[in-house]
C-alpha cells in the first residue's frame, strides 16, 4: 500500500507544555485509521497539524512525498469534518455543500450535479433549501460530511464527529461512515476517545497517551496483543497482574505456573500479565489452577460481571455461570487467554478492580488503615 | 377559572410606563404639532412649505433658484452617507483585527476607542476647530513637511471629519461585538474548504457580520443626518443642515414647522432602515430570518 501521509518525529508544545512528543506515523492510502486516546493525549493537535491549522515545533509532515509543514489549509488536498460541524449558518444545505466548488469557480451545472450526488450519498436528498440551523444533529453531521467530501480530497480528517450524537444514531453513523469510506476510497483519519467506536470502524488504530504513540495495529492486534498496561486497560476491560516469565512459554502469577504462548523474554524477567475478563473459566474450587472468593456479582444481561479476590488482588471476570457472593471458586486459564507484556511506566497503574468491590467503602473510610 | 398572570407583568410595568411617557407621548406631540398651525387647527401647510419653498443662492456670481429645504435635506443626507461610509470603511478592519486579537489587546483597543467618548461632545468639536484652522495644528504639522497650508475649516471636508470622529465608536462597537461572537471554527472550516484569507473575509466573515454592519450604519447614519452643532462650528455655518434648520425654527419659536421637519426626517429614516433590513434579510439570508 502507498503511504499517503508520513509524520516524522513531530513535536509540539503549547506554553512550554509538551502536547506531542516525537510522533512517527505513516498513513496508507485508502485506509480507515483512528487516533484513539483519552482527552489531552494530543490526538486533536495531531489532526490539526495534518489539516494545516497548527505547525509542528519540529519534525516533518510529508504528504505524497512532499514536505508540507507550512502549506496553508486551503492548499492541502485534505478536508476536515469538525467536531461541532462548523456549518455556515448564513447558507442553506445546498450552498454549504457547494461551498468548496464555488471557490474553485466550477460551472453551475456541474455544481448542481455534484451537490445532488453528494446529498444522495449522505441521504439528504430533498433537503437542498433547508436552513442548516433547522436540521437535527445527525443531519448537520451529514451535511458536514458531504461538504468535506465534495471536492474529493485524498484524505478526510474527522475530529470526534460522532461525539454530539445520541447512542443509537452514533451506531448508525459508524456503519455509514465506514460505508462511505469504502465507496469513495478516500483515506479517513478519525479521532475519538471511544474505544468501541475505534474497534468497530478502523482498519488501523493508533493508541495515544501523553503525547506519545503507545501502539499501532489492527483492532484485533490492539485488543489481543496490547503492548503495555495503558493500552490493555484503555481498550476493553483487563486484569493486569504482576508475573515472572520463568522461561519461554512458562509464566508464574497468582501463585501458579501457567503455560502461555509468549516467548522472547529474559529468564525470570518481571512482566505484566493481561487476562481479559471473558477468558477466565470458572470451575469447582478443587479443580481450579487457582482459587478466589467472589466479592460481588453484577448482572449485565448477556453475562454476569463478578469480582473475585485472588490473594488480595481483585479480578474482573465475565461469566454466564451463576455464582453467589462469598462463594469460593476455582479458576482456569487456557494458554491463549494469557498475554504477556514487558514492564512499562504504566505498570501497576491499571488493571486492578479493587474499586469495583465493597473495598471502595473501606478505602474511603477515614478510620481504616492509613495509605502507604 | 383563574386568569394566569404573566409573572413578569409587574416587573415590566415601570418600563412600559417609561416608554409610553418618554417615547410615545413625545412622538404623538411631534405629529400633532406637525399637522397643526399656530392656533392648533389641522393643516398640511408645513409639509407643503418643506417641499416647495424656494430661495435664491449666488454661486460664482450667478443667481440660482433652489428648493430651500430639499437642498438642505439633500446636503444633510449626502454628508451623513459620506461620513457613515468612511466610518464603515475605517471601522470594519479595526473591528475585525480587534475581534481576532489576544484578549489583552482587545481590551486595550476597546479602551482607546472609548476614551474620546468620555469627553464632552462640544469640547471635542472645539478641539477640531483649533486643529483644522488655517493656522491650526494640522497646517503647522504639514508645514513642517513643506506641505500646505490647506484650507479645511469651513468646508464640507471639515464637517465630515468632525462627524466621522464623533460617530466612529458607534460603528466599531456593534461590528466588534458581532465579530467577537463569531465561531473561530467557521473561519477554519472556510480555509479548510479552499478559501484564502480574502475569500474567508468575503464569503464567511462579511455575510456573518452583516447584522453588525446594519446596526453600525443605523447608529451612525441616524445621528449624523440630524446633527447640527458640528456643521455650525466646523462648517463656519456655511453648511446649513436639516438639524440646523430644525434647531433654527425651534429657537425662532416656530414649533409647528420644526415638528413637521422632524416628522418628515423620521418617516424617511424609518422607511430607509426598513428597506435596508428587508433587502439584507431577503438577499443575504435567503428570505427567512
Amino acid at each position: 500500500m502507498d503511504k499517503i501521509i508520513e509524520l516524522k518525529n513531530i513535536t509540539k508544545a503549547f506554553d512550554g507544555e509538551t502536547v506531542l512528543d516525537g510522533i512517527n506515523l505513516y498513513i496508507c492510502d485508502n485506509e480507515f485509521i483512528t487516533l484513539l486516546g483519552p482527552s489531552g493525549c494530543g490526538k486533536t493537535t495531531l489532526l490539526r497539524i495534518i489539516g494545516g491549522f497548527a505547525q509542528p515545533d519540529s519534525g516533518d509532515v510529508i504528504f505524497m512525498g512532499k514536505q508540507i509543514n507550512d502549506l496553508p489549509p486551503h492548499k492541502r488536498n485534505v478536508n476536515t469534518v469538525f467536531q461541532k460541524y462548523a456549518l455556515f449558518p448564513h447558507l442553506n444545505v445546498y450552498e454549504n455543500v457547494a461551498f468548496p466548488l464555488r471557490e474553485k469557480k466550477v460551472p453551475k451545472a456541474e455544481i448542481h450535479e455534484k451537490v445532488t450526488e453528494m446529498l444522495k450519498l449522505v441521504m439528504l436528498s430533498g433537503f437542498e433549501n433547508r436552513r442548516v440551523t433547522s436540521l437535527s444533529g445527525g443531519q448537520q453531521q451529514r451535511v458536514a460530511i458531504a461538504r468535506a467530501l465534495i471536492s474529493h480530497p485524498r484524505v478526510l480528517l474527522l475530529d470526534e464527529p460522532l461525539g454530539a450524537l445520541d447512542l443509537k444514531l452514533r451506531k448508525d453513523m459508524q456503519q455509514e461512515l465506514k460505508k462511505i469510506q469504502k465507496s469513495t476510497g478516500i483515506t479517513f483519519i478519525f479521532v475519538t476517545h471511544d474505544q468501541e467506536e475505534a474497534l468497530s470502524m478502523s482498519d488501523t488504530i493508533v493508541v495515544m497517551a501523553e503525547g506519545k504513540i503507545q501502539q499501532i495495529g489492527t483492532p484485533t492486534d490492539i485488543y489481543n496483543e496490547p503492548k503495555n498496561a495503558f493500552v490493555a486497560d484503555f481498550i476493553g476491560e483487563s486484569n493486569i497482574v504482576d508475573g515472572i516469565m520463568l522461561e519461554d512459554y512458562r509464566v508464574k502469577f497468582a501463585g501458579h505456573v501457567f503455560q502461555c504462548l509468549d516467548a522472547g523474554f529474559g529468564k525470570n524477567e518481571a512482566v505484566d500479565v493481561v487476562v481479559r475478563p471473558e477468558d477466565v473459566d470458572i470451575v469447582p474450587a478443587d479443580q481450579g489452577q487457582f482459587q478466589g472468593t467472589v466479592t460481588s456479582v453484577t448482572f449485565m444481561g448477556v453475562h454476569n460481571e463478578i469480582i473475585v479476590d485472588i490473594q488480595g488482588f481483585k479480578w474482573m471476570i465475565q461469566t454466564t455461570e451463576s455464582v453467589g457472593e462469598g462463594e469460593y471458586i476455582g479458576l482456569r486459564l487456557d494458554p491463549d487467554a494469557i498475554h504477556i507484556m514487558k514492564k512499562s511506566k504504566y505498570s501497576g497503574m491499571f488493571g486492578d478492580y479493587s474499586s469495583f468491590s465493597s473495598e471502595l467503602d473501606e478505602l474511603s473510610d477515614p478510620n481504616s488503615e492509613e495509605e502507604a | 377559572m383563574k386568569k394566569k398572570l404573566n409573572p413578569y407583568a409587574g416587573a415590566m410595568a415601570p418600563y412600559t410606563l417609561w416608554a409610553a411617557l418618554f417615547i410615545l407621548v413625545p412622538l404623538a406631540f411631534i405629529a400633532y404639532y406637525a399637522f397643526t398651525d399656530n392656533d392648533f387647527r389641522f393643516t398640511t401647510e408645513h409639509f407643503v412649505r418643506f417641499f416647495t419653498a424656494k430661495s435664491t443662492i449666488t454661486e460664482g456670481g450667478v443667481d440660482r433658484e433652489v428648493y430651500t429645504y430639499l437642498l438642505i435635506f439633500w446636503r444633510s443626507l449626502k454628508l451623513a452617507i459620506i461620513s457613515t461610509a468612511i466610518c464603515l470603511l475605517l471601522g470594519y478592519p479595526v473591528a475585525y483585527i480587534m475581534s481576532r486579537a489576544q484578549e489583552q489587546t482587545q481590551k486595550l483597543l476597546m479602551t482607546l476607542i472609548m476614551i474620546p467618548m468620555w469627553m464632552n461632545f462640544l469640547i471635542r468639536t472645539y478641539a477640531w476647530m483649533t486643529i483644522l484652522q488655517d493656522k491650526g495644528i494640522f497646517n503647522n504639522l504639514i508645514g513642517l513637511l513643506n506641505l500646505g497650508p490647506v484650507h479645511i475649516i469651513g468646508t464640507e471636508t471639515a464637517v465630515i471629519i468632525g462627524m466621522v470622529y464623533d460617530y466612529f465608536p458607534y460603528m466599531v462597537l456593534p461590528l466588534y461585538s458581532i465579530m467577537a461572537k463569531m465561531d473561530e471554527k467557521l473561519l477554519e472550516a472556510a480555509r479548510d474548504l479552499g478559501c484564502g484569507s480574502l475569500s474567508v473575509l468575503r464569503r464567511v466573515v462579511f455575510p456573518l457580520s452583516l447584522p453588525g454592519v446594519i446596526s453600525g450604519i443605523t447608529m451612525v447614519l441616524i445621528p449624523s443626518i440630524s446633527t447640527f452643532y458640528i456643521s455650525q462650528k466646523l462648517g463656519n455655518g456655511k453648511f446649513f443642515l436639516i438639524g440646523d434648520a430644525i434647531e433654527g425654527q425651534y429657537v425662532a419659536n416656530n414649533l409647528h414647522f420644526a415638528a413637521a421637519m422632524a416628522f418628515i426626517l423620521m418617516v424617511i429614516l424609518l422607511a430607509a432602515m426598513t428597506l435596508v433590513k428587508y433587502i439584507t434579510t431577503r438577499y443575504v439570508y435567503g428570505g427567512e430570518q
